[in-house]
Order: C-alpha cells, then sequence, then structure tokens
C-alpha cells in the first residue's frame, strides 16, 4: 500500500481500474459520473490503455462485450440512464459469461430524473435488469477507500466466474473526497483460452455466443449458469455490522445512506437505545442468512434507502416474517440527515411509530 | 472534536479548493477527513457549497447538516446557511461582499474583510484563502502548518503561487489571533 | 451577444432563459418562436426537446412540447406527427443528442422523409454534462473526455450532419446557418421559416443546423467564442443551402 491521497470517489474508481490490469474502457459522458469517464480519458493513454468514446451507452456496452470476449479486463461506466441503456448489453454477456466491470453511479429517476444522488436502480442491479435468467455481482462500497477496494475485487471476480460484475454506487459517493490507498496490484487475470484471439494455432475456434437455438440446450446452459449463481451465493456475501451485538433494531442500509445511518446509530446509542448498523457490501449476493441471524436477538429492523423501498423487499425476506420491517426511503435524490433516521428510530422504539 | 464545516459562496471564489485544502491538510495530520460538494442545476443559479469533516473518528454522513461553523462568501449562502449553524459555533462573513452581520446572538461572529484584504496584497484572486486562514485560526480544526504543506502539494507545479497565498492565510488568521 | 431588439414572440414565454453569458441557445429559440409566431401555428405546434443544455427549453416554449430522452427525439417527433399530422413538429436537438447517441432517429426519421422539423444546435462539445467531445468536436479541439485533443486516427473526423442526409431521399430541405452576427441571424432564420415550410406542404423531413457557441465549456469570452467559432467552424462547416425542394415558398 502506497500512502495516502485525497482522491474524488469517480476518480479513486478509475485509478483501482488501472491497478487492477484494466486497459480497456468505453463510456459515455453523464452527470454524475463524468469525472470517471475524463479520468479514463487522461489517465488510459498514460498506461497504453485504450480509451474510447463510444456514441452511446448502448455502442459502449457492447464494446465491452467485444473487448471482453477477446480476453481483456474491461469497464464501463454511466449512471442510472445510460445503465437503462447498457442492459441488453448486459444480459448478452451474462448469457456468454463474459467478465467485465459495470459501473453505476446512480442518480434520482425513473426517466431524466434529477442528478442527484440516488438508490432506486436496486431493482435492476440486483434482479437481473435486463431479459433472462442471470445475475450479475452487485457490489455496493460506502467510502471512497471502499471504492478502490471493491473496484479492484470487481475485476478479480469478474474473471473467477466470467460473470459481469456491477458497482453500484450513487452520485454523492462519486463526487466527495477522502483519503485513499491503493493496492500495488490486483490478482493477475487467469487464463482464458476460451476467448477469441485469433486461432493461433488452435485447432477449435472460439465462440461468444448467448444463443442456444435448441431449447434443451439454452436450459442445460441455464441450469449451467443457476449452479455457478449458487457457488458465487455460497462464497461471495460480503457484509458488515456495526453496533449490533445487543441491538434491538438493526437498521439496514448500504452506499452512502449506510453513512448517514451510522451518524444515527451513534445518536442513538448516545440517549442509550440499542440500535445498530448492518450493512451490505454485496448487495448480490445479499448476505440474507448473515441478516436473519441477527432475528434471534433483535426485536425489529429498518431499511433506510434512497429510494421508496427496493433493498427492504431482500431484508424481509431475511427475516421471513419474524419481525416487524420498518422502512424509511428519500428519493429524487434527496438524502436523508443522521437527525431524520434518529426520529424515525426514536418514534419507532419508543412506541409512536405505527407499523 | 468533529469540525463540521458548511462553506458557500458563488462559483469562482474558490469556496471548493478552500474546502480541499482544509482536507488535505487533516489528511495530513492524520485525522478522519470527508469533503463532498454540491453539484447539479443549483451550481448553475451560481452558488455552490461544500461540507467539510474533520474528525478524530471515522466520518459518518459526510453532507453536513448542522454545521459547526459556516463559511459565506455572499449573501445568498449567509441566508441559506446561518439558521442551520450549532450553537456556540462559527459563523465567518465575507464582510467584503456582505453588508449585513449575524442576526443570532448565540455564535461566534467573524467578519473578513477578505476581498478587501487580498487587494491590498495585491492579489485579488486570494481572498479565499484570507479566509481560509481566518477558518483555520477560529477552529483549530488544523494547523496553518498543514494547510501550507497541503498547498505546497496540490500546486506543486506552481511553486510561485505559495507565498502570496501563504501571506493571505496568515493576515486571516492574524483577524482571531490578533496582529 | 446582439441582442435583438423587438418585443418578445407570443412564442416565448416570459421567463429569463438560464443559458450561460454569449451562449447562442437563447437567440435560436428566440427564431424559432418568431417563425412560428409568423406562420401562426403556435395552437398547432408541439415541439420536442432534447437531454442537453436546452434540456428546460419546455419552460420557455410557449407551447405544447415532449421531452425526450437523450437522442430520441426524432422518434418522439414521429410518434406524435403519426398521431396529429396536421400538428407542426419540430425537434430541437444539440450535437451529442442529435449526431452522437441519436444517430439511428436522425437518419431514419429523414430517410423515412418523416414531415417533421428538425433545428440543430452544433457548438462543437457537451455543453450540459460539462464540455466533453462531441461527434462534431474539430480536430485537435481540447475537451474533458479529448485531454491530448481530438485525435482523428482513434476517432475519427467530425461529422458533417448536412451533407450525411443530404444523401437521404426522405430529407427535402437540408441548411447549415449561423447566428454570429445581425446578417446571418436573419439568413438562419429564414432558413428555420422555410424549413417549418416545407413540413406544412406535406413535403417530407426538414432540418437546419445552426453552428452555435458554448463559451463556458471552451473556456472563453462570449466574444472570443464567437471568434473561435468563425474561425474554425465555418470553414469545416460551410455555411449554405444543401438541399431544397422545388415548389416551396420563398
Ligand atoms: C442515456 C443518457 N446518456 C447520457 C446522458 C447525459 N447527457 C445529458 S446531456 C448530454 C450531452 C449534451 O450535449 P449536446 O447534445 O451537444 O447538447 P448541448 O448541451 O451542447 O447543447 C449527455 C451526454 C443522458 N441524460 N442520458
Ligand atoms: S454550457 Fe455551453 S451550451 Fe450550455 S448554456 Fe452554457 S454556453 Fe450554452
Ligand atoms: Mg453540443
Amino acid at each position: 500500500m502506497a500512502e495516502k491521497i485525497l482522491m474524488k470517489g469517480n476518480e479513486a474508481i478509475g485509478e483501482a481500474a488501472v491497478v487492477a490490469g484494466c486497459r480497456h474502457y468505453f463510456g459515455y459522458p453523464i452527470t454524475p459520473q463524468s469525472e470517471l469517464i475524463e479520468y479514463m480519458a487522461k489517465r488510459m493513454p498514460q498506461v497504453n490503455g485504450v480509451f474510447l468514446q463510444a456514441e452511446s451507452e448502448v455502442a459502449a456496452i457492447n464494446m465491452v462485450y467485444g473487448a471482453a470476449g477477446a480476453g481483456a479486463r474491461v469497464m464501463t461506466s454511466s449512471s442510472s440512464p445510460g445503465i437503462s441503456l447498457k442492459q441488453e448489453g448486459i444480459s448478452y454477456i451474462a448469457g456468454a459469461e463474459l467478465p467485465c466491470v459495470i459501473v453505476n453511479m446512480a442518480r434520482g429517476g425513473p426517466g431524466l430524473g434529477s442528478i442527484q444522488p440516488g438508490q432506486c436502480d436496486y431493482f435492476q442491479a440486483t434482479k437481473g435488469g435486463g431479459h433472462g435468467d442471470y445475475n450479475n455481482i452487485v457490489l455496493v462500497p460506502n467510502s471512497v477507500q471502499e471504492l478502490v477496494d471493491c473496484t479492484v475485487l470487481a475485476f478479480e471476480l469478474a474473471d473467477k466466474y466470467r460473470n459481469p460484475v456491477m458497482i453500484l454506487g450513487d452520485g454523492a459517493l462519486g463526487q466527495m473526497m477522502e483519503p485513499v490507498a491503493f493496492p500495488d496490484k490486483a490478482a493477475e487475470a487467469p487464463a482464458k483460452p476460451w476467448a477469441t484471439t485469433g486461432l493461433k494455432g488452435r485447432k477449435e475456434p472460439n465462440v461468444i455466443n448467448s444463443l442456444h437455438i435448441q431449447a434443451p440446450d439454452l436450459e442445460k446452459h441455464n441450469y449451467h449458469l443457476q449452479m455457478k449463481y449458487k457457488t458465487i451465493k455460497q462464497n461471495e456475501r460480503r457484509w458488515e455490522e456495526y453496533r449490533t451485538e445487543d441491538a434491538e433494531l438493526v437498521l439496514v442500509a448500504y452506499g452512502i445512506t449506510a453513512r448517514v445511518v451510522q451518524s444515527a446509530v451513534d445518536m442513538a446509542r448516545a440517549v442509550g437505545l440499542k440500535v445498530g448498523l448492518f450493512r451490505p457490501i454485496t448487495a448480490w449476493p445479499f448476505p440474507y442468512e448473515e441478516l436473519g441471524r441477527l432475528a434471534k436477538t433483535a426485536k425489529g429492523f429498518m431499511a433506510v434507502e434512497l429510494s421508496a423501498g427496493q433493498m427492504v423487499e431482500d431484508v424481509r425476506l431475511s427475516v421471513v416474517g419474524s419481525k416487524p420491517v420498518y422502512f424509511y426511503g428519500r428519493t429524487g435524490g434527496m438524502i436523508c440527515t443522521p437527525k431524520e433516521v434518529f426520529g424515525i428510530v426514536k418514534k419507532i422504539m419508543l412506541g409512536e411509530e405505527e407499523k | 472534536m468533529t469540525h463540521e464545516i458548511v462553506m458557500a459562496g458563488f462559483g469562482g471564489q474558490g469556496v471548493m479548493l478552500m474546502g480541499q485544502l482544509m482536507t488535505y491538510a487533516g489528511m495530513l495530520e492524520n485525522k478522519h477527513v470527508s469533503w463532498i460538494p454540491s453539484y447539479g442545476p443549483e451550481m448553475r443559479g451560481g452558488t455552490a457549497n461544500c461540507s467539510v469533516i474533520i474528525s478524530d473518528e471515522p466520518v459518518g454522513a459526510p453532507i453536513v447538516s448542522e454545521p459547526t461553523t459556516v463559511v459565506a462568501m455572499n449573501l445568498p449562502s449567509l441566508d441559506k446557511f446561518e439558521a442551520a449553524l450549532q450553537a456556540g459555533g462559527n459563523l465567518i462573513i465575507n464582510s467584503s461582499l456582505i453588508e449585513r452581520s449575524s442576526k443570532r446572538s448565540d455564535v461566534n461572529v467573524l467578519l473578513v474583510p477578505s476581498n478587501d484584504i487580498a487587494n491590498e496584497l495585491g492579489n485579488a484572486k486570494v481572498a479565499n484563502m484570507v479566509v481560509l486562514g481566518t477558518i483555520i485560526a477560529a477552529t483549530k480544526a488544523v494547523s496553518q502548518e498543514s494547510v501550507l504543506k497541503a498547498f505546497a502539494k496540490m500546486f506543486a507545479k506552481k511553486p510561485e503561487l505559495l507565498a502570496i497565498n501563504e501571506q493571505a492565510i496568515k493576515r486571516g488568521a492574524a483577524l482571531v489571533n490578533g496582529k | 451577444m446582439a441582442e435583438i431588439a423587438f418585443a418578445r414572440p407570443e412564442s416565448l414565454r416570459d421567463v429569463p432563459f438560464h443559458y450561460c453569458p454569449g451562449c447562442h441557445h437563447g437567440i435560436i429559440h428566440r427564431l424559432v418562436a418568431e417563425v412560428i409566431d409568423e406562420l401562426k401555428v403556435r395552437d398547432r405546434t408541439v415541439g420536442v426537446m432534447p437531454v442537453g443544455c436546452s434540456v428546460l427549453a419546455y419552460d420557455y416554449f410557449n407551447f405544447d412540447t415532449q421531452e425526450a430522452a437523450h437522442g430520441r427525439a426524432p422518434a418522439v417527433a414521429t410518434g406524435v406527427k403519426r398521431v396529429h399530422p396536421d400538428n407542426v413538429v419540430f425537434s430541437y436537438q444539440g450535437d451529442g443528442d442529435l449526431a452522437s447517441i441519436g444517430c439511428a432517429e436522425i437518419v431514419h426519421a429523414a430517410a423515412r422523409g418523416e414531415k417533421i422539423t428538425t433545428v440543430f444546435v452544433n457548438n462543437a462539445i457537451y455543453g450540459m454534462t460539462g464540455g466533453q467531445m462531441a461527434p462534431t468536436s474539430l480536430p485537435d479541439q481540447v475537451t474533458t473526455t479529448s485531454p491530448y485533443g481530438r485525435k482523428v486516427e482513434s476517432v475519427g473526423m467530425p461529422i458533417k450532419v448536412c451533407e450525411m442526409l443530404s444523401t437521404l431521399d426522405g430529407a427535402k430541405y437540408i441548411a447549415r446557418v449561423a447566428v454570429n452576427n445581425p446578417a446571418n441571424m436573419a439568413k438562419a432564420k429564414a432558413a428555420i421559416k422555410k424549413a417549418f415550410e416545407v413540413q406544412l406542404s406535406g413535403l417530407g423531413f426538414a432540418i437546419v443546423e445552426v453552428l452555435s457557441t458554448c463559451p463556458t465549456n471552451w473556456g472563453m469570452s462570449p466574444l472570443e467564442a464567437v471568434g473561435w467559432m468563425e474561425k474554425n467552424m465555418m470553414p469545416y462547416y460551410p455555411l449554405g443551402v444543401f438541399k431544397t425542394p422545388e415548389g416551396v415558398a420563398k
């Protein structure tokens, strides 16, 4: 680890990608992630990499498809409206089992929405997003340092499972500056004997493809994908807990909201309320079991999100009806304050909130 | 100790840089720090602000809603953030551009004629550095030395700028510390 | 920038523009509004607005509007026109919107001879998102995503939209204008008017490209920006009428 430097979240992702060996980046400008594409425009030529501004997000994700299929560590990034456009390509990438990293610095939706931070793309990110039975691995960091760590991890996981990995951030994380340290490098990319490199003496041609025109063949392929997803679910759940040991109310939040909630937890603890924070770091696979375990000790749960209530469904699935699950959210690009969340906590714990 | 500072002004007044320098200085002192700007249509309207946190504890929410210090470089910023300031906090007002003082009696008001001082120093652009000097003297969140170090790092390619900015910071600090 | 000194057209609301000083979007809005007034079609006009700095144009125009997704305005306009063939339908689009992400939509609207009008504001940059390279940015032009200058070996030469669309039969009127001085402003207005008249006569697709400034993201004063446009954009993007149908009133 080198010495710490002060960096914007968006730029830190770019540098982390360079550290992880990413030398191909395809993107299209959109607020609030433009600092990332701009960083790559500057940085890629310095490391003999390829930077290309595509004509659209649709084109960018298909350039990623081609580059990933050709064996490269490749990344694209955008924000909500652009990520919607990428969904077709992501479905094809998942079907063809190509490793790549997709960054969504999400903003308020739906439609053109706002450019302020949002977490309303959770369903899209974690439940598929495009057509077909597939899953992205979804990482939801909550600091600039974790953006770096998750970016490096994303490339490793993508290669390990031949699967698209999405980093789901938000406008606030992308804009904020914090001290970061970069690892020296990421794990080496594994050999990719399946890549279309040109035969170069190989006997069997390689084909990158998501078409299985015979239904039985497609079903077999889908079983294979599901087996892979099962392995990922077993191996890759990541989360963090804060003051949950004796918590009666467990707040569940990710990304920037987890920062707000952590401050709210401290406020609650300061007045003797037993409150804790459970923070998923992988939104898919969601740490169902680990959160569910807290239902043994906690009396209730509350999801806090910058959405009208999306992750809350996974919280309910974790505790399977054993404890009440509350929800508090802001939308449109508005961010809740610690005091606001503390106010809701007081209402619930002091019995003033109707369920 | 946690310093939660909001710095606000119109685009071009160097509010963002002021915040970044302080954050950088905090990092050099091994404190927990964060900086986050307002962004978007708000900026087109002419005002910009940033939240700076410098703390001995890990930083939770980076967006400051109840600041311990408010820095207002222009009147709309004072109007917007004056009420949010915690009782006992510092209210730093750029009195070169803002004619009124504070309506509040429970805060520590510091009037800084930053543009006038900058003009006296012969460089209108360093008004923000004058204010920065006042902020660090009033809050003691970071030392002047660290801010200068941060400046030298951020402007490593323009070392000739250091002297005038150092003067400006010292002038701003003198308003608090006496001459 | 020279202010046009006459009363506000009815087709413009009485609200101040949010555009930067020296930006040409405001002038172009006004020309469009004047043309709509003069043709007396405000009642049946539907404008389709882009994603770009003019995204809020629906706040300024005083007739019905729809806000489209980035680049899709010609398709949205097609939908409107096919429901109400008697409406006067136009799209207002920037160069990123029209020539990059929306390239397919504009080409096919023109190819179909869609009876709509497009006002295309070419400022050689992405204004709204903070100065990234556009498909119309000039060779070696420095932008935030071409920090070493636009390298044509890698990204090709800028797209000349009028010339490109001129190959399509469905496009009946194609002109490139500028609003850098009063004489050109008058020509620009005449071209915009003609483009609407082509639609009114049911002849087919019409587009007017307006060369425009973005002092903010070019990093220039308004005056310098006009100079830069004249010196660099005009030689590469020659003004003129590329296509005009016969039988349309002059
Ligand atoms: C799908 C999608 N991608 C990207 C954006 C971000 N975006 C907004 S405006 C714009 C470019 C605008 O440039 P231009 O069309 O040239 O208009 P100008 O602002 O220069 O007038 C982009 C990329 C978006 N809103 N939606
Ligand atoms: S950024 Fe450029 S295009 Fe946008 S309003 Fe300002 S000058 Fe006009
Ligand atoms: Mg443009």
